[in-house]
């Protein structure tokens, strides 16, 4: 096998690399503590949907709700988690627990998962739009404080990064629970023949996705100090191109937790870059899949090239 | 007319930069970038087309060093929020806004004013304290909609009301007023609320389908961009058309003027004209000019009555809205209204 296929986290590292050098170069206000603040903060809650679209990914389902429901948990933490902290909590832990029965009731009744969630992402948008009809809310104040942190040497943004690839690489790649989960994704059949209740563990897997989605949504609210109920529609799709960029794939449980976290920055990053390059907006779109296939036709190539070697 | 609009705009620049002399600062060496969500509508391409022309002229002058449009790829306010945050990094000294939402910017607008940047939010306002806002009162729109049917029918009857995109904040301003103005004049009764979008062909689709259920139907309050679709659904049903307030679009008032030449239709049309844009730029100016600017400014919306019809029907381009550009002395004068 050749050294790029083995390393799956090559690539995205060196796609990251390769933008932020470009983007620094076209402008070198960017290379400093508030300018990558500033490029990748909005990365923190795109990573953390990533990390629940790749929970779901993990277990070979995909989740076309993320968007509408990160919105939901934003609209949540900006009125209820502000105005009346443990009913809030409350309410975003029995979000969470939905979740994990949504993922039992997927596997017990062996439904598609793709049209579950597509019709909870609606579920999700209208309870989002029933607690804040009008945009408005407000952040509460710890975690808007949480949010603009200033630490030393590094700003907010790179160090959240490093901390959800750090804590998730141990819970999803050296964990033991992880490993079970990640077999449920490669093969359902031997995990449920040693022992273990399949359905649980796919609870289990949605429910990890239903807590870092929360987390997304109470950290987009942190940054933006108010909710919309339309505010991270755009979630969906981006989760899944991080999880994808990121190395991890479609079937097989093969997911990446680093990888999608450098996923979601490169989304991220890609955008701002196109906004630098004054690409007419009507193009960014096509831009940014182009660069999507562009990564993605590279991973193809090495891992073909891996696998004849 | 446009030449002689232009005109009159570099002579109010003159006399702007005569006055710079006076106890205002240079801002030749300033940049203004625009911040626009969304440009997929009739409304929004006006909007755009203004402000370069606003731009170009003011670049040209010599007013401003750049004046650049950026328009996100799609209607998101996390898209948007990273655009203001890309435009920061930039450099821009102003950044003049049309919002996805008038909240979920806060966050972003806090960091381009703590960084220094001026921050001008018109038409989609956000309510971030240190932005300005050149905001338009469209509950009070909404209510004169009304007002002015009582004018007209002083007897009173049933209304159809047309509304915009639910969830928008614009489309519940709007209703509000009207139904504000229902309770004033209470010889009207809605009887049926449809949402047209602001688009002529989902409002004609949607009043199509309640129209069967509905008794006479003596006039019908519009949110712009929905009142030509309104008068093709009662037209297929074969009913007597009603009063039907417009929006400024060129449908709406191509269809007014045809009603007009054949059986003496009258009514009224009114909308928020997308030259805004252009008053938001000179503000943006005046306020790097280092001129005391209060952070909450209104617009006046575009009125278009019987005897306006045909000058603002002729300088309307076919698909677009009618339009009006504002000038330096124009901002200065809402400037000192709102002082």
């Amino acid at each position: 096998m050749s050294f790029l296929a083995r390393h799956r986290i090559v690539l995205p590292v060196v796609s990251l690399a390769v933008l932020l050098a470009l983007t620094f170069w076209m402008q070198p206000r960017a290379m400093s503590y508030f300018g990558l603040n500033l490029l990748f903060n909005l990365a923190v809650p795109i990573a953390l949907a990533t990390i629940a679209q790749m929970m779901i990914i993990m277990v070979n389902d995909i989740d076309l709700s993320v968007g509408a429901f990160v919105s939901l948990v934003a609209c949540v933490t900006a009125t209820f988690l502000n105005d009346a902290p443990l009913l809030g909590l409350l309410i975003l832990a029995a979000l969470i627990l939905s979740y994990a029965a949504m993922g039992a009731v997927i596997h017990a009744l062996a439904l598609p998962a793709i049209v579950v969630t597509l019709g909870m992402s609606f579920v999700w948008g209208g309870l989002a739009l029933f607690i804040l009809p009008t945009p408005g809310g407000a952040a509460p104040g710890w975690l808007r404080t949480l949010m603009t942190v200033k630490p030393p040497v590094m700003p907010m943004a790179v160090v959240a990064a490093i901390l959800i690839a750090a804590v998730t690489h141990l819970l999803v790649i050296r964990s033991g629970i992880g490993t079970v989960l990640r077999g449920v994704g490669g093969n359902s059949r031997s995990v449920a023949r040693a022992g273990w209740n399949v359905t649980a563990l796919k609870a289990l897997a949605y429910g990890l996705a239903g807590l870092f989605g929360v987390l997304a949504g109470m950290a987009l609210v942190g940054l933006t100090t108010s909710a919309d109920a339309n505010i991270a529609l755009r979630y969906t799709l981006l989760s899944i191109a991080g999880v994808i960029l990121g190395g991890g794939e479609f079937t097989g449980g093969k997911v990446s937790p680093t990888g999608a976290v450098i996923g979601a920055l490169t989304l991220t990053l890609a955008a701002s870059f196109l906004s630098f390059m004054r690409l007419s907006p009507d193009w960014q779109i096509g831009a940014q899949g182009a660069i999507l296939i562009l990564v993605l036709t590279a991973r193809l190539v090495f891992a073909r090239r891996g696998g004849a070697a | 007319m446009k030449r002689l609009f232009l005109g009159a705009a570099t002579l109010a620049l003159m006399t702007g930069a005569a006055q710079a002399g006076s106890h205002l600062q240079d801002t030749s060496d300033k940049r203004i970038a625009l911040s626009n969500n969304y440009a997929g509508n009739s409304w929004r391409q006006a909007m755009l087309a203004t402000w370069e022309e606003t731009a170009e002229q003011a670049v040209a002058d010599g007013v401003v060093a750049a004046a650049d449009a950026y328009t996100t790829s799609e209607n998101q306010a996390t898209e948007q929020a990273a655009q203001i945050q890309n435009m920061i990094l930039q450099g821009y000294d102003a950044i003049v806004l049309n919002a996805a939402s008038p909240t979920a910017l806060n966050g972003a607008v806090k960091e381009a004013c703590d960084a220094g940047v001026t921050v001008v939010s018109f038409d989609g306002i956000v309510t971030e304290p240190c932005a300005w806002r050149i905001a338009v009162d469209f509950a009070a729109m909404g209510k004169e909609e009304v007002d002015y049917l009582a004018t007209r029918l002083p007897e009173g009857g049933n209304l159809l009301e047309i509304r915009g995109l639910a969830g928008v904040f614009v489309d519940d301003e709007i209703s509000k007023g009207i139904h504000e103005g229902v309770a004033e004049h209470d010889q009207f009764e809605i009887v049926g609320s449809v949402h047209g979008d602001w688009a002529q062909d989902v409002a004609q689709k949607a009043v199509a389908g309640i129209l069967p259920s509905l008794p006479e139907i003596a006039g019908v309050v519009t949110q712009g961009g929905d009142g030509y679709g309104a008068a093709q659904a009662f037209d297929a049903a074969g009913r007597p058309t009603p009063l039907i307030v417009l929006g400024n679009r060129q449908d709406e008032l191509q269809w007014w003027a045809e009603q007009r030449d054949a059986n003496g239709y009258e009514t009224l049309s009114l909308s928020i004209a997308p030259g805004v844009a252009s008053l938001a730029f000179w503000v943006a100016q005046q306020v790097l000019a280092g001129e005391e600017v209060p952070k909450d400014l209104t617009v006046p919306f575009l009125k278009i009555t019987q005897d306006t019809l045909d000058e603002a029907l002729a300088s309307t381009p076919e698909g677009s809205v009618a339009n009006v550009s504002y000038a330096l002395e124009d901002a200065q004068e809402v400037i000192a209204a709102a002082k």
